[in-house]
């Protein structure tokens, strides 16, 4: 009905895009499409006709591609995009998620200019409710991110919620957030639009036409296979929407593409006896699991249920397409929210209840990029329900990521390598989308974890920490322990710690953080990945030296702390490599670094060389044992003195730990504590640790989380890869020159843009801000994202923060930008420029003060300096 | 008071002596049966005396309640709350699932719920499941008692064992002999699967076991050594038939412990119904005894749920039933022996254990009296002999059995107390556990389709829908579920939380008015198992 609805609408439009199209005739001229032979060769082939596909297509031959076919196994625009209920809102979670859909939002604005065609674009404005004074928090934390931007946006009083939607019942309400440029829009006449406009550009666009699977060759892709033939390419895109997982998977070496479709649901009514304007503002009533906006007089009205329903778990099922029904019983939740949001509506009368499958990932964050297995296969799925609000700015950076080799912002939170083949089960994904899809509409409180999908990577001494109180969080499909529950405390309390305030186990992480500092702790550190670099002869150093830039040219048995950068200098990745002997490596990345990293080091292998990589993260339990009497336990345990004079910092040893022979001990922390990592073949690792925790007893050990490891790097000003450092930052802009050897005899990748960097200064710093009056137990906690003003003016945003029980003071970390008063562009960041300003952190619309540091304070550190000044290596990749 | 009353005291459990008489004591009063016919007769088993209801509760109050039968009328300040109501259906729930061997259950009966809801105070109604050990097959049974739960009570206790010894083989019982003989430990005959509430007398377990142990000698001394070959329809017959014997002899004979003379008594002048299933792999035979019913679910090709009835109910509905009083008895009887469709004019059920009102002779029953305690002796009640008492005995404690064979698409049994029966149809019984098991409600998905609805006609409708569904995940228990909808069923077959609360809430004097014991056990069988039984042949 609502497509019916939707042609009659488009065929009363005469558009002249249409005749120079050949594939979006109407079904008459449809036989005429056929007829016409797929070409043999293209440059990139996209799969997908929908908004996805052509917003890629579009960008593609902005950007200049030419050489361009776009096909689609039924009509252009028929799928999701066709049902989606064209809301455009810039009021998200994520910045980058922000930024795409305001680029959207303005994409859409001119398009109608651009194409001539009429995309039914109306800025309605949309107002987010809050019902408790959390969601208010939540909003107002969107609202200070959006204000940084650009993008108008505030918090209003019930009362002028009313005023701006006479529908309305406000009386329940606490606050809202009224963002006036968000739209409205139909998104199959955008993707029509973008598809008009992409074929003017030269784009071939081939409805009916399926792709059957992908040739690849050496790891490269070749060409695509259809049911009308084949065609060369050296480009493919993904952009078939829920089809995307069983697409990749046909491939004879899958690509891994984890998403998962659900049933979603939107009521649409007839008009209201007085019509609904068309600029009624849509609203979004997140704790009432809704939204609403005007359509045709009417209202279209869907949300997100707390019981989902996934679909199509075992791929495309006629079955079950045909099933997809209104399902009344399903939406009475979401249809009593609705009436009580708007009692008014009791009369109207219901059109349709529209049911259309949905696509899910796993981390609630669509899924963008190149695959690591093969080169040339690009995919932009999985877009949680935000298909439209994405779909312009998504479509750009995966163009400019294909044709300039990386996107213009740091897209790594989005990128198809944060999974890997772990995430790709299709009971995993069941399972996960069940709890994404609620969550869209639930509560985002700090720190929150997933709660399906667990326990799938686990370390050996799992059970043991389990059963001395860990709280778990998960990152990459493994377990990691947040604290450790002392017996006495109240379990109940502790499991409903979503708070934006001080949360309850605030107590636990200090007492933990004061064993790391006056006695000894010990962390399960098993998660990290961990590779090692073999060769014959000299191959090993001779391309991590290209690779990253410090100097790995360093005797045996020593640890360097090194980026591997990219070609503009920003960390692709920030690892430790200790020098096990001449010609082999160990190198140590983040946990979520395990299919990046991977898929960076085999492509800039030598592909024949004698070099052998190999990924050994499970072989070794990783054991953190940190505080100043760690060197007491070991040494007692190895009859080995292990003081700094035989053991220096940086230092990594093959030695005998309890009976276990073949330990790595590694004299480095990640925190600048004092203390050593242990590296244990997994059989060992329960000997060992119950060795520890019995020799330590006497030395006060314990266990501890992570959550006492980040605030203890947070305060040494330790910057994590994957939150404070990106692909967009180099070493020169977070304080890291020191490790990087410009001068270390041969070329590295990235060393050109640093040593021009190095010459015209950074416009970007990383600094540490210590928050003056912020009370810890009133105050609103700072998360991540939080806008900093320098005098008063916006500068950049928080990308971690951390209580420091040593400062007792919060600290947050950020970079500070230098915005030109008059035109806005970015300067040159001095230290002067840092040191010279009066800082302000906005926590949801609260400014504290803040003061701004470029180095640690090493004064309030009392333990020995070694090796290095301080021992700098971060990653934790939260 | 003389002092057996006291020794009994203590055992009668939340009840004052008022109401032990009153149970036990009934009389005739044609003035009640034929001034309320719209009250169904069925409500009451035997006719109050209306003295004791005046002396109860003023006779106003009386008409008012059995003749409105009205909601309104009860008092208003008895609502519960769904967690109460909850607690009160859920107080007798009962559960057994049979064990897996080696994660298959080999067994044709899955398991079994049951529970029970009491509307006299105690509740007359008892419920008996076991595990026959050493012949195979399982026993469920639900028994009706009236005037007192003594009769009842010790059928649940003995039935089973009277079952069982006669399906036992001539060797397995000359082992028993011999163990008790010896004073070895006896080969365990049945294993109970009993709530919490479900109790044995533990007094007259002794004198229970003589009168078995008696039985099976007769056994023994009977076997001819040739037939080897029980019949499983015979064996329960000869049980049901002798036990009632032996109830009549202990009460004859006496028991020189007071109490026990006592109890015996009380057991034989009250009176039981019961409806026993014994499953043997596809081999169901159903004994009934009474006005208990026992039906069974059997799901159709297209999913839908037809009943199929398992026993005759014995009682003034039954042609059968009147025919064969009429044979059994004197031409000039005719009129007498069945009156206002009650045996005599007095009981409801014309098949019953006890009951030695209508077995004894008039002489008998005087002497018995005579030379009983002195509670029987001093009450009016024990002087009151049926009217047209000519050619006793009236009543007799002989089971109909039916045999079935069990076919896959026989999925559950239900045995229930006549206090399911009278409020819901067999079909709907059948339709609720159906889907109650299946853990669907059939419910048809709604569509709008081309008609006009308003979104606050659709709300009122799904509002309505969840209500239903919610009633079926509450409970956990299959007779749970169906007593929710035996009491709590609004006219138009959905649980109505006000009525049911209402119901519940009726103070105890009054609940017998409005509903009769329920007591409901529902056998689940193994498709699976009964097809392969079917396959193998």
């Amino acid at each position: 009905m609502f497509y019916r609805l939707l042609s009659i609408v488009r065929q009363q439009r005469v558009s002249p895009g249409w005749q120079n199209w050949p594939s979006a005739r109407s079904s008459t001229s449809a036989a005429e499409a056929h007829s016409i032979a797929l070409p043999a060769q293209a440059q990139v082939v996209i799969c997908g006709g929908g908004i996805m596909g052509t917003s890629v297509a579009y960008h593609l031959s902005k950007l200049g591609w030419k050489d361009i076919v776009l096909l689609e196994q039924g009509r252009l625009a028929a799928g999701s995009t066709r049902f989606c209920a064209g809301i455009l809102s810039t009021a998200r979670h994520l910045t980058i998620e922000q930024k795409m859909a305001d680029y959207s939002n303005k994409l859409c604005h001119q398009l109608e200019q651009e194409t001539g065609i009429q995309t039914g674009y109306v800025r309605t404005g949309s107002i987010s409710l809050a019902q408790t004074q959390d969601r208010l928090i939540s909003l107002k934390r969107i609202n200070s991110r959006l204000n940084v931007m650009g993008i108008p946006s505030e918090i209003i009083s019930p009362k002028k919620v009313a005023e701006l939607h006479p529908l309305l019942n406000v009386h329940d309400l606490v606050g809202a957030m009224h963002v006036p440029e968000d739209a409205v829009v139909s998104s199959a006449d955008v993707a029509l639009a973008l598809a008009s406009a992409a074929s003017q550009n030269g784009v071939q666009i081939y409805d009916r036409t399926t792709v059957l699977h992908v040739i690849v060759k050496k790891d490269q892709v070749t060409g695509v296979e259809t049911d009308k033939g084949q065609i060369d390419c050296q480009y493919f895109v993904n952009c078939a929407g829920q089809w995307a997982y069983e697409l990749g998977l046909s491939n004879e070496e899958p690509v891994s593409i984890p998403l998962h479709a659900c049933e979603h649901f939107y009521l649409l009514t007839r008009p209201l006896e007085t019509p609904l304007q068309s600029n009624t503002p849509t609203i979004v009533d997140a704790d009432g699991r809704i939204y609403i906006r005007n359509w045709q007089g009417g209202i279209l009205s869907g949300g997100f249920e707390k019981n989902p329903k996934p679909i199509f778990t075992e791929g495309k099922n006629q079955l079950e397409i045909q099933n997809l029904q209104e399902d009344w019983d399903h939406f009475e939740p979401l249809l009593s929210s609705l009436l009580r949001r708007m009692p008014q509506l009791e009369a109207l009368e219901i059109m349709k209840l529209v049911n259309c499958p949905e696509t899910f990932t796993p981390d609630m964050r669509c899924i963008m990029g190149e695959s690591p297995t093969v080169q040339g296969y690009f995919v932009l799925a999985g877009m949680n329900s935000a298909g439209l609000s994405f779909s312009g700015g998504a479509g750009k950076y995966l163009a400019e990521w294909m044709v300039y080799g990386y996107p213009s912002e740091n897209v790594w939170e989005l990128d198809l390598k944060r999974f890997g083949a772990l995430q790709s089960s299709r009971t995993f994904l069941r399972h996960r989308v069940m709890e994404v899809m609620p969550l869209l509409y639930d509560l985002k409180v700090p720190r929150w974890d997933f709660q399906t999908g667990r326990q799938l990577r686990t370390s050996p001494l799992y059970d043991r920490l389990d059963a001395q109180g860990a709280r778990w969080m998960e990152k990459h499909g493994f377990e990691r322990p947040k604290y450790f529950v002392p017996p006495d405390k109240d379990l109940l309390a502790l499991e409903q710690s979503k708070t934006f305030y001080k949360p309850d186990w605030f107590d636990i992480v200090e007492s933990e953080v004061k064993c790391c500092k006056e006695a000894v702790c010990v962390i399960d550190m098993s998660s990290f990945t961990k590779f090692e670099i073999t060769s014959t002869g000299d191959q090993a150093l001779e391309i991590l030296q290209y690779l990253f830039s410090n100097d790995l040219d360093v005797p045996v048995g020593h640890i360097v702390h090194t980026g591997m950068l990219n070609e503009s200098g920003g960390y692709e990745n920030d690892c430790s490599i200790a020098r096990i002997n001449k010609r082999s490596f160990f190198m140590i990345s983040p946990t979520d670094q395990q299919v990046h990293c991977w898929s960076w080091l085999k492509k800039h292998m030598p592909k024949d060389s004698n070099l052998l990589l190999e990924d050994v993260s499970w072989k070794y339990t990783a054991l953190n044992l940190i505080g100043p009497r760690a060197v007491d336990v070991l040494s007692e345990l190895s009859y080995a003195p292990m003081t700094p004079d035989h053991f220096p910092s940086l230092f990594c040893k093959e030695m005998s730990v309890g009976y276990a022979n073949g330990i790595r001990v590694m004299s480095m922390t990640h925190t600048g504590e004092p203390g050593f990592m242990l590296y244990i073949p997994i059989e060992y690792a329960l000997h060992v640790y119950n060795e520890v925790m019995n020799v330590g007893q006497k030395y006060g050990i314990r266990n501890a989380g992570y959550y006492a490891l980040r605030s203890l790097r947070i305060e040494k000003f330790f910057a994590f890869w994957g939150q404070d450092l990106n692909t967009c930052t180099t070493p020169l802009e977070c304080g890291r020159e020191f490790r990087v050897k410009l001068e270390k005899g041969m070329d590295f990748i990235g060393r050109d843009a640093l040593l021009q960097q190095k010459q015209n200064g950074v416009y970007k710093r990383f600094t540490m801000f210590i928050l003056d009056d912020h009370d810890t137990d009133l105050d609103l906690w700072p998360w991540w994202g939080e806008p900093i003003y320098r005098n008063g003016r916006y500068v950049g945003k928080t990308t971690s923060s951390a209580y420091s029980f040593t400062l007792e003071r919060h600290v947050c970390l950020g970079f500070v930008h230098n915005f030109s008063e008059d035109t806005g562009e970015e300067q040159v960041v001095t230290a002067d420029f840092i040191n010279r300003g009066e800082y302000e952190i906005d926590i949801a619309g609260h400014r504290f003060q803040a003061k701004a540091k470029l180095y640690p304070f090493s004064s309030l550190f009392t333990h020995k300096r070694r090796k290095d000044d301080v021992e700098l290596s971060d990653f934790h990749g939260k | 008071m003389p002092a057996p009353t006291q020794l009994f005291f203590p055992l009668i459990r939340n009840c004052e002596l008022s109401r032990i008489y009153s149970t036990v004591c009934y009389c005739h009063h044609k003035h009640i049966c034929c001034l309320s016919p719209h009250v169904p007769q069925s409500r009451l088993r035997y006719t109050p005396h209306p003295a004791y209801a005046t002396f109860c509760r003023p006779k106003e109050n009386w008409w008012q309640y059995t003749q409105g039968r009205r909601y309104a009328s009860t008092p208003q300040k008895f609502y519960l709350t769904p967690p109460q109501v909850n607690s009160i259906l859920k107080a007798n729930e009962y559960s057994f699932k049979v064990p897996e061997f080696d994660g298959k259950n080999v067994s044709s009966v899955l398991g079994f719920d049951s529970n029970q809801l009491p509307a006299n105070a105690p509740i007359e109604d008892r419920r008996s499941a076991a595990t026959c050990l050493q012949t195979r097959g399982m026993l469920l049974g639900v028994f009706d008692g009236h005037a007192g739960c003594a009769c009842s009570q010790a059928v649940s206790e003995r039935l089973f064992y009277y079952i069982a010894v006669s399906l036992l083989p001539h060797e397995t019982l000359l082992e028993i002999e011999n163990a008790v003989e010896s004073g070895r430990a006896l080969l365990p005959i049945l294993q109970w699967h009993k709530h919490p509430n479900d109790y044995f007398s533990k007094e007259a377990s002794k004198l229970y076991f003589n009168s078995l142990r008696t039985y099976w000698q007769e056994l023994i001394d009977l076997n001819t050594g040739e037939s080897t070959d029980i019949d499983v329809k015979e064996a329960l017959i000869n049980a049901f038939k002798r036990l009632d014997n032996d109830i009549s002899l202990e009460a004859q004979v006496g028991d020189p412990n007071s109490f026990l003379n006592y109890l015996v008594l009380r057991v034989a002048f009250s009176g039981a119904t019961a409806c026993v299933a014994h499953v043997d792999g596809v081999d169901l035979h159903v004994a009934n005894t009474g006005d208990s019913r026992a039906m069974l679910g059997v799901q159709e090709e297209d999913g839908s749920w037809s009943a199929v009835t398992l026993s005759n109910d014995h009682n003034a509905q039954n042609q059968r039933e009147l025919e064969r009083l009429k044979l059994e008895h004197p031409k000039n009887e005719a009129k007498s022996v069945v009156k206002q469709d009650r045996l005599l004019g007095l009981l409801m059920p014309f098949r019953a254990f006890g009951d030695v009102k209508f077995k004894w002779s008039i002489d008998l029953q005087k002497r018995v009296i005579e030379s009983g305690p002195d509670q029987l002796n001093d009450n009016e009640y024990t002087k009151f002999i049926p009217p047209n008492y000519y050619t006793p005995p009236y009543l007799t404690a002989e089971p109909e059995v039916t045999y079935h064979r069990l076919r896959p698409q026989d999925k559950f049994l239900v045995l229930a107390t006549d206090g399911l029966w009278e409020t819901m149809h067999r079909q709907d019984v059948v339709r609720i556990v159906g889907e109650y098991l299946t853990g669907m409600h059939h419910q048809q998905p709604i569509a709008v389709g081309g008609y006009k609805v308003t979104l606050g006609q659709m709300h009122g409708l799904l509002t309505e829908r969840r209500a239903k569904m919610s009633s079926v995940f509450e409970d956990q228990n299959a007779a749970t579920h169906l007593i929710r909808h035996a009491v709590g069923n609004n006219e138009f077959g959905a649980v109505d939380h006000e009525r049911l609360s209402k119901m519940l809430s009726l103070p105890e004097e009054l609940a017998r008015m409005y509903r009769d014991d329920i007591t409901i056990i529902v056998v689940q069988f193994n498709s699976h198992v009964v097809g392969a039984y079917q396959n193998q042949e």
